[in-house]
Formats: C-alpha cells, structure tokens, sequence
C-alpha cells in the first residue's frame, strides 16, 4: 500500500486513472485502502427525470447504482438503496441549491452535486463536488485552453452540537490538468493534484450550510491560490534553473 | 486512454497473466519523470513481489526510459561521460561518444557505465564528415556551457557517415540534455532538445528541425508536473564546417531562446487568463460569496420559477 500510493505521488497526474486501474487489478486485495485514499477524475451522469447532470463518487453510490442529488434516485435504479434522513435530505437539497450558484460565481460554468448522510456519532458527513471543464470546447469562455479540467472533492465531517458550537472537519483535492497549444509556444501542459485539511469549531447560528460553505470558499481561495504560486511556481523556478533566461547569463558573463 | 491502456485495465477482475503484470509495471516504470526511474522502480518492485517479473519489466523498460530521457552516465574512469540516445546506439548495451572516439558499454538497469572501449573505424564517421562533427561540437558545447549550468551536448552522424568528399546528403544530430535532481526539494526536471540537421547537397542548402521537451516534477504535499513541448524548423547555406557549425549553433540558440520565452509567457498568462477558465479568483461578483443570505437565492428561485425563466 505504501509503495502503491509512493507511485500516485509520482506518475503524472494527468494518468491517475490509468495509473489507479493498473494498481486496482495488481492489488485486488487493497480495493477499497485504494479507492478511498487515492482521489480520481469525477465522473458524470445524467438524471433523466431533471435532465440536469450529477456527479458520481463513493459518497452516492451503492453497488453499481449513484443517487442523483436532483431527482434522490438511483440511476439505474436500485432497491432498497439508502436514503438521507428526510430532515437531512432536506438539508442536501437547499446545498445543492446554493452550491450550484456558488459554482456558478466562481467557475462560469461546470457541474456540482452535493450528498450528504449520517454518520455514526450523531453529526453528518457532507461531500461538495464540482467539476469543470475548462477547455475551448467545454465551459471556458476564454478559449485559452485546449483542454482544461478541474475537479475538487470537498468532504466536510460535521461533529454533534454541542452548546451551540460545532466541529467541522474540511478535507479537500483539487485535481486539475490545462493545456494551451499553438503554433509559435508547442504544447504547454500542467497537470496536479493537492490535498489539504481545515477544521474549525463554528457556531451553528447562521446554520451548517453557512458554515460549511465559508469553509469550502476558502479552501478552494488557498487551493487555487497555492497551485498557481506555489507549485506552478516551482516548476517554472526548475526551468529556469534547468535553463537560466538570458538577463541571467548576461550577468554573469563578465565573471567567467 | 489509450487502447493499449484500456487493455490492460479491462481485465480487473480476471487473474493477471504474468505478461499482464509485466506490462503494467513497464507502464509505471516508463512514465515515471524525469530522474525518478529508480524511485517508481523501488515501489513497482514491491507491489510485484516477483523478482522475475521486474527482472523482465526492468529490462525492457529501462533502455526505452533512458533513450528517451537522454540520460547521461560518467565514464567509470570519470573521464567523461557519454549520453544514451537512440542516435549513439551501437549496440543495446553501447553507445557511442564521439567526442573522444569511445564506446561505452553500459549497464541500463543500473544505470552505470560498466566499461568503455576504443571505438571501431566503421562506427566512426569519415575524416569528411567528422570535420562538419567536430566543428559543430565545438560550437554547441561552448553555446551549452553558457546556457545550461547542467547542460550536456553531443553530435552524431545519422546519415552518410562514409562521405567522403562534397557531393552527397548526410545527417548530423545535435543532442542537448539538462537534468536537475533535487529530491531534498521535491524537485525534479530535465530540459531535452534534438536538432536534426540534413546537409542537402543538391539544393547547397542544411534543412534544421528541432525538438525541445522540457518537464518539471513538484511533489511536496502533492504532485504538480509541467509537460511541455515544441518543434520548429530552419534552413541555412552550406558552408564551411566552421562557418556551417556557427552558423548553425545561432539558429538553435535563438530558437531556444523563443521557446523559453515563450514558456515564461504561458506562466506570465496562467494567473489571470488561462486559470481563470478553470476557476477564477473571486466570483463574477468580485465579492465573496453571500453565505450568510442564501435566503435571498431561494426568493430569486421562486420568482424565476414562476416566470418560467430558471434552468
């Protein structure tokens, strides 16, 4: 397991689906560790009574059937699948509600679901998923990028009340790859994947969905802000390590 | 994916034939970054746990990877070193180095230069041809010692190595490869150019194309890589070898020049226009996002739904 996820740190991001298949059928045995700790693309399908798309992941499924946040069934449908409590249905359905607008603010664009259940300690466990493509084709207004794809995963556990005051636990990914080909610059491409966790002890008077969405704003604000820093940053620092841009050379001829 | 990758996936439920796991592991091994081989190899070792099965992967993948990354091995004798590139392969196990006129007989897997022997005549070009070689090596070696701090280069005759007077086509290569490794930083990157140089003797005229790959691994608390790359063309007068050589090193200099400039205008354009058609910084609103009042989302829903104008 530690050398499977040594190999996830390694293998281009772009491949993680290859790369996580090829690891599913060489280590049947650790399926689920896998799947649960090895964060993949975000697939889609659509719910034929609203006609509007959902997004799957481990959070809505059961067997081989997702629950669509719009509609609550399971495509295809299934007996017997689990349900959110009403009280937490309810709940799902005003966040999918405003998460689609929080998306739509920030992403011009893109898919977003949101599922929530109950866990064992009194509290919940909500999962906020968008998924956009950015590219030419898909949803980016811009037309800069031949392909572009971001896919963040934002699982929040949400601890029991306790005299008005609620522990969240934020974990999030964010999965990106963009490419912008032409002519005169070749092919450019940046693919990555990040990891981070928040938690924080919030008052509920403004209401879990509040809370829960100030949380996953700014977490997507560090994320987005720390990827286009920080580790785009750092390969453009290994360019210019691998091959100093000219100023630099000039500076130093006179030395040499 | 590929269908080559799509085969090997779509048996997950069926037991792996042993060609099956070789085949994966090769995949692992031959996308592994730049200097990281032997990291991706360590792990891929582990999960196979049949010394026979990497054995065999090993074997077939590390010549590709090492052809490919144009890696470079130190003469045992630190002499000098000698780059791997399918243009120097003399054999599966050696590979040329021009410049001092030697065979390097190396051990792939390794990734070590086991011996090194004098070359043969016939693996060497003609007096002709060496006079366009060496002069050219001596103009990129001291174009890559200005331009990369890490920088190896190397020329070799791909084509009409026998000429022996003006008259003929031939090919020279020229091969540039700059890694940098520093796991201690997370960091990992190489730079590669080839430049193909057809001398076309009909036309007096050398037709350039050139290759430039350059990749970068961040992997501190994350996986963050660059793959980029790009090919153009050129075309110049034969001359003579001296007047050829430099006028040939100043065309892969400026296209290498453009090409990093153009690299530092992409980074240049990530924050505010191509990111942005990922996720922009603030909302379209350029105010943050109204949690406290989705109240008023509901009351706006409820009108468009009664107008008949939501989605």
């Amino acid at each position: 397991m530690e050398a499977a996820m040594g190999l996830m740190r390694r293998i281009p991001p772009k491949h993680t689906e290859t790369a996580l298949s090829a690891l599913l059928t060489l280590l049947p045995q650790h399926s689920s560790d896998l799947l649960s700790q090895v964060d993949q693309p975000l697939q889609v399908l659509s719910d034929m009574e609203s006609g509007k798309e959902f997004i799957l992941c481990e959070y809505n499924r059961d067997a081989d059937s997702y629950r669509s946040p719009w509609s609550n069934k399971y495509h295809p449908p299934l007996e017997d699948a689990p349900q959110p409590s009403p009280e937490l249905r309810k709940l799902e359905v005003e966040a999918n509600e405003v998460f689609a607008i929080y998306r739509d603010q920030y992403y011009e664009g893109g898919i977003s679901s949101v599922y929530m259940w109950e866990d064992e300690n009194e509290g919940f466990i909500a999962c906020f998923l968008i998924k956009k493509d950015g590219s030419r084709t898909g949803h980016g207004r811009r037309g800069y990028l031949q392909e572009g794809a971001w896919d963040a995963i934002h699982v929040i556990e949400v601890g029991p009340e306790e005299e008005g005051i609620v522990h969240y636990c934020l974990t999030s990914t964010v999965m990106l790859t963009l490419t912008t080909d032409n002519e005169s610059s070749g092919s450019f491409n940046l693919s990555g994947s990040i990891r981070r966790q928040m938690s924080m002890k919030l008052s509920v008077s403004e209401g879990h969905l509040c809370n829960m969405g100030k949380m996953i704003e700014e977490m997507e604000g560090k994320l987005r802000n720390s990827l286009d820093q920080v580790y785009f940053g750092k390969t453009n620092e290994m360019v210019c390590t691998l091959r100093p841009p000219t100023e630099l050379v000039q500076m130093k001829l006179p030395d040499s | 994916m590929s269908e080559e990758e799509e085969d090997f996936v779509e048996s997950e439920e069926t037991q792996l034939t042993d060609d099956q796991k070789i085949e994966i592991a090769k995949w692992f091994l031959l996308n592994a970054p730049a200097g990281e081989i032997q990291y991706v190899a360590k792990d891929v070792r582990a999960i196979l746990k049949d010394e026979n099965l990497y054995k065999k992967a090993a074997e077939q993948s590390f010549p590709s990877y090492n052809k490919s990354h144009l890696i470079c091995l130190d003469f045992p004798n630190r002499s000098g070193d000698v780059l791997i590139t399918s243009f120097s392969e003399v054999d599966k196990d050696e590979y040329l180095d021009p410049r001092t006129a030697q065979v390097a007989i190396v051990d792939h897997v390794k990734q070590v230069c086991k011996e090194v022997r004098p070359a043969r005549d016939e693996e060497l070009p003609s007096a002709f041809i060496e006079e366009y070689r060496s002069a050219m090596d001596a103009e990129i070696m001291k174009y890559v010692s200005e331009t990369y701090p890490k920088g190896v280069c190397s020329v070799y005759c791909t084509k009409g190595k026998d000429v022996e007077e003006p008259g003929f086509d031939f090919e020279l290569v020229v091969v540039i490869s700059a890694a940098r490794h520093s796991p201690q930083n997370f960091c990992n990157g190489s730079w590669r150019s080839i430049w193909n140089i057809e001398f076309k003797d009909e036309i007096q005229s050398i037709e350039v194309s050139g290759k430039m790959q350059v990749g970068a691994h961040y992997f501190e608390e994350g996986n963050v890589q660059l793959d980029a790359n790009h090919e153009c063309k050129d075309t110049t007068l034969i001359q003579s070898p001296d007047d050829s050589a430099f006028s040939l090193v100043n065309i892969i200099r400026h296209h290498e020049t453009e090409y990093l400039a153009s690299l530092q205008t992409s980074y240049l354009k990530l924050p505010d226009t191509t990111f942005k058609d990922l996720r922009r910084k603030l909302p379209v609103t350029r105010t943050l996002f109204p949690w406290h009042n989705t109240a008023q989302f509901s009351l706006t829903r409820d009108i468009e739904k009664e107008l008949g104008i939501g989605k």
